[in-house]
């Protein structure tokens, strides 16, 4: 019984991790960030596609919830109308705190295609909403959505153990596709 | 459903459904007013993806609207594409001076793409339903073969989901090297693939019984209220115009048009959710078929032509900046039905007017007719067996 | 080509409907023109006559003549009934002429269901009156959306509820600019 390297919880059997509430908090917070199935226009799509089979975003713990109120991201997808921005304030605020958003594509960016000549269409969902992590692309890919989801987890992470938000939002840039035709060598030309 | 549940009670509830709601199919929103679990009436609400296309079409140059199209239908954006290219051109030939010549090549390639997304758009279409109505496997199913159509397109011009592939006098690329092999075995392959989804969802009795009888349209009420393309011919109309109206090479392919026939049994009706689910299910057989023929139609690369596929013509281009003053329609076949464009050129480089008439603004026009007298829980069966996608809708 | 040719069926139609014309566009698609009094039964006629059987709209729609470079300049709404018989496989485009300053047009959806959604689109987007219709709102903008968009003269809004459209230092490139271009 003298022998120090057996203490109570640490024998090899016995798989006992210690560590602070907070950080096993963040932990599963940040392997469960479930979604807010929403999507308005084009980059819909291609979130579908992440949630396929293919890109199956679901291994990162990330599981589309219908209601607001059981999400802790917002993806924002595609473009946002006028009509439509109100509407996604009133669903960001039903989501409980800490709550994050990630804004896909040019559209929800910027205006994209739309920002120059279209009448109804808002230049960028942060005017409503505060973003955490952009998305360029028209659409993007969904490795890039993987990508801003990356770059989110560590945010959670920060957050949730130092209580800080940071401020400046995350924009993804520079996707190497992991997968489809893009991936592959280009065959040699005959 | 209890008895209580089905007898009217004389005091309604209203019930907001969107425009964020996981089965309309983004942003549609549509007010029910329900007796208990019977509709009594449905105000549909658009307008949340309005993005003012058709006036940006008046600001942009003739081919810079061809993105744009893209985004008008982005789950067939290849269709949406051939249907602006197509009436460009018949209003270039209005005019001997400016008539654009589409490459052989090119016209073969243009089918054959349209044909290809519309198989992915179909997947997505009858995926989408299955999981509007609880069956959520068969919508995997759908966006794996969807994931290998846009590995296809990838390598055809690098983009997944919208192309700007279809130009106006021809395509933008020529197809890539072993395309043909590459699209000869999707389609194996995926043929094998649609007998397993067919066991999986079409036979399957509690979806048939789900869909049976539900919201028939029947063939007269399908011609007034102006439906088209899969929703049309659900109802028993014999009518597609790749067949009827042909451009393209579709002509020379023979297009074989599926109609509803009370496909679900003795519990359906002609041109319920059932018979609209299965011609868009025939629809894609027939697709496979007209991308095999479409292939065998594929004219070799001659040596000597500079451009086969005429993808940026200059003289095109210079037609552009003065095209023929007047008006053009042009309609074709998206997988969404007719896909017409009505422009108006005032002789200079932009246009006056671009009209697009869509299948799903046609689809929604009649949704409250349909869905009155249905259960409430019908709404999102109704809603994915006519296959609106919302930004046709709005624009 | 499908479409019909305009004279012969104007020819037909008028002694019912005195005001009918068989026009060409500047690059020689022929359509039927005719006042908006004779509109609805020049349609009704349309759809019903055995030979035409005109059972489906296929679009209606709308374009601003407002310095459309015309021979004889107009400041009028242009609007479009494409029709399209399944019967017989042809399809015909009639167009009228709605005032600018008092946009007043009969409602045709008595004569096709379909035209309760497209005559809505038209009024939202171009400030047509259909008179007699079932449920003339807004459909596409929000229903305290000022002014209707695809006008010529539309002057685009700076902000919406408050909310500008715009990034901080971007402008509008609206039609005015366009024409000096």
């Amino acid at each position: 019984m003298a022998d120090p390297q057996c203490r109570p919880g640490n024998a090899s059997h016995e798989q006992i991790h210690l560590t602070a509430v907070d950080e096993f908090l963040a932990w599963g917070k940040e392997h469960s960030l479930f979604y807010l199935l929403f999507a308005t226009a084009c980059c819909g799509i291609e979130l579908m596609q992440a949630g396929g089979p293919r890109y199956d975003i679901d291994r990162l713990g990330m599981i589309p919830r219908a209601t607001p109120r059981q999400a802790d991201l917002m993806i924002v997808a595609g473009t946002i109308t006028h009509k439509m921005a109100e509407r996604v304030k009133l669903l960001w605020d039903q989501m409980t705190e800490p709550r994050w958003v990630v804004s896909m594509g040019s559209c929800a960016n910027s205006g994209g295609p739309f920002s120059k000549w279209s009448y109804s269409v808002l230049n960028g969902i942060d005017k409503y909403v505060p973003v955490d992590v952009y998305i360029p692309g028209c659409p993007p890919r969904p490795e890039a959505l993987i990508d801003g989801v990356m770059a989110l987890r560590e945010r959670v992470r920060l957050y949730r153990t130092t209580g800080q938000r940071t401020k400046t939002p995350h924009v993804v840039a520079g996707i190497e596709p992991a997968f489809g035709a893009h991936h592959e060598k280009p065959e040699q030309k005959t | 459903m209890t008895v209580e549940a089905t007898t009217p009670s004389g005091e309604t509830m209203q019930l907001s459904m969107g425009p964020h709601h996981p089965a309309t199919h983004g942003v549609l929103r549509i007010v029910v007013e329900s007796d208990g679990e019977i509709v009594q009436n449905c105000t549909p609400d658009h307008g949340y993806l309005h993005r003012s296309i058709e006036k940006i079409g008046e600001c942009v140059e003739w081919p810079m609207f061809v993105p744009y199209t893209d985004r008008v239908d982005y789950v067939c954006a290849m269709n949406a594409n051939l249907a602006y290219c197509l009436a460009v051109e018949r209003l270039l030939a209005t005019d001997p001076a400016t008539t654009v010549v589409v490459p052989r090549r090119a016209e073969v390639i243009r089918v054959l793409v349209a044909e290809l997304n519309r198989i992915s758009s179909h997947l997505i279409a009858v995926g989408a339903m299955a999981m509007d109505v609880g069956a959520y496997t068969p919508f995997l199913h759908g966006i794996a073969q969807r994931e290998l159509v846009n590995d296809i397109f990838e390598k055809l011009c690098g983009q997944r989901l919208t192309y700007n592939y279809v130009t106006i006098g021809g395509v933008a690329f020529d197809l890539h090297h072993g395309a043909g092999d590459e699209i000869a075995r999707f389609l194996d392959q995926f043929e094998r693939e649609m007998v397993r989804f067919n066991r999986l969802l079409t036979t399957n009795a509690i979806f048939r019984d789900r869909c049976a009888g539900v919201a028939a349209v029947t063939r007269d009420e399908a011609i007034e209220w102006g439906l088209v393309g899969p929703n049309l011919r659900g109802s028993g109309v014999d009518f597609d115009l790749r067949r009827d109206v042909p451009y393209g090479v579709y002509g020379e392919l023979g297009v074989r048009v599926p109609v509803g026939q009370c496909f679900a049994g003795r519990r359906g009706r002609q041109g319920d959710c059932y018979d609209r689910y299965v011609v868009r299910l025939l629809e894609i057989n027939e697709s496979v078929r007209l991308c095999r023929e479409a292939l065998k139609l594929l004219p070799p690369k001659a040596e000597k032509e500079t451009d086969p596929i005429g993808g940026w013509q200059a003289d095109v281009t210079k037609q552009l900046k003065k095209p023929p003053k007047g008006s053009v329609h042009c309609r074709t076949e998206a997988p969404r039905g007719e896909m017409g464009y009505f422009l108006v050129s005032d002789g200079t480089k932009t246009p006056w007017r671009v009209r697009v008439r869509t299948g799903s603004f046609s689809a929604s026009g009649i949704f409250h007719k349909v869905m009155r007298g249905t259960f409430l829980a019908d709404v999102v069966a109704i809603i994915g067996s006519f296959d609106v996608v919302v930004p046709e809708i709005d624009r | 080509m499908t479409a019909l040719a305009a004279e012969p069926v104007a020819a037909r139609m008028r002694q019912r409907t005195p005001s009918i014309e068989a026009r060409t566009t500047e690059n020689g698609q022929p359509f039927l023109f005719v006042a908006p009094a004779d509109l609805v039964l020049l349609l009704t006629l349309l759809r019903d006559d055995e030979d035409l059987r005109f059972d489906a709209l296929m679009d209606l729609t709308a374009y601003d003549l407002l310095k459309y470079p015309a021979k004889a300049p107009s400041d009028a709404i242009c609007a479009v009934w494409l029709l399209w018989s399944h019967v017989h496989r042809h399809e015909l485009m009639v167009q009228t002429h709605a005032a600018r300053s008092d946009c007043r047009l009969p409602t045709t959806s008595g004569v096709w269901p379909a035209a309760i959604y497209f005559e809505r689109e038209v009024f939202d987007l171009y400030g047509v009156h259909f008179d007699g219709h079932p449920d003339l709102r807004r459909i596409m903008c929000p229903q305290d959306w000022v002014g209707h968009p695809l006008r010529k003269d539309y002057v685009y809004p700076a902000t919406y509820h408050g909310v500008s459209h715009l990034r901080d230092g971007q402008h509008f490139e609206s039609q005015p600019a366009r024409e000096a271009r």
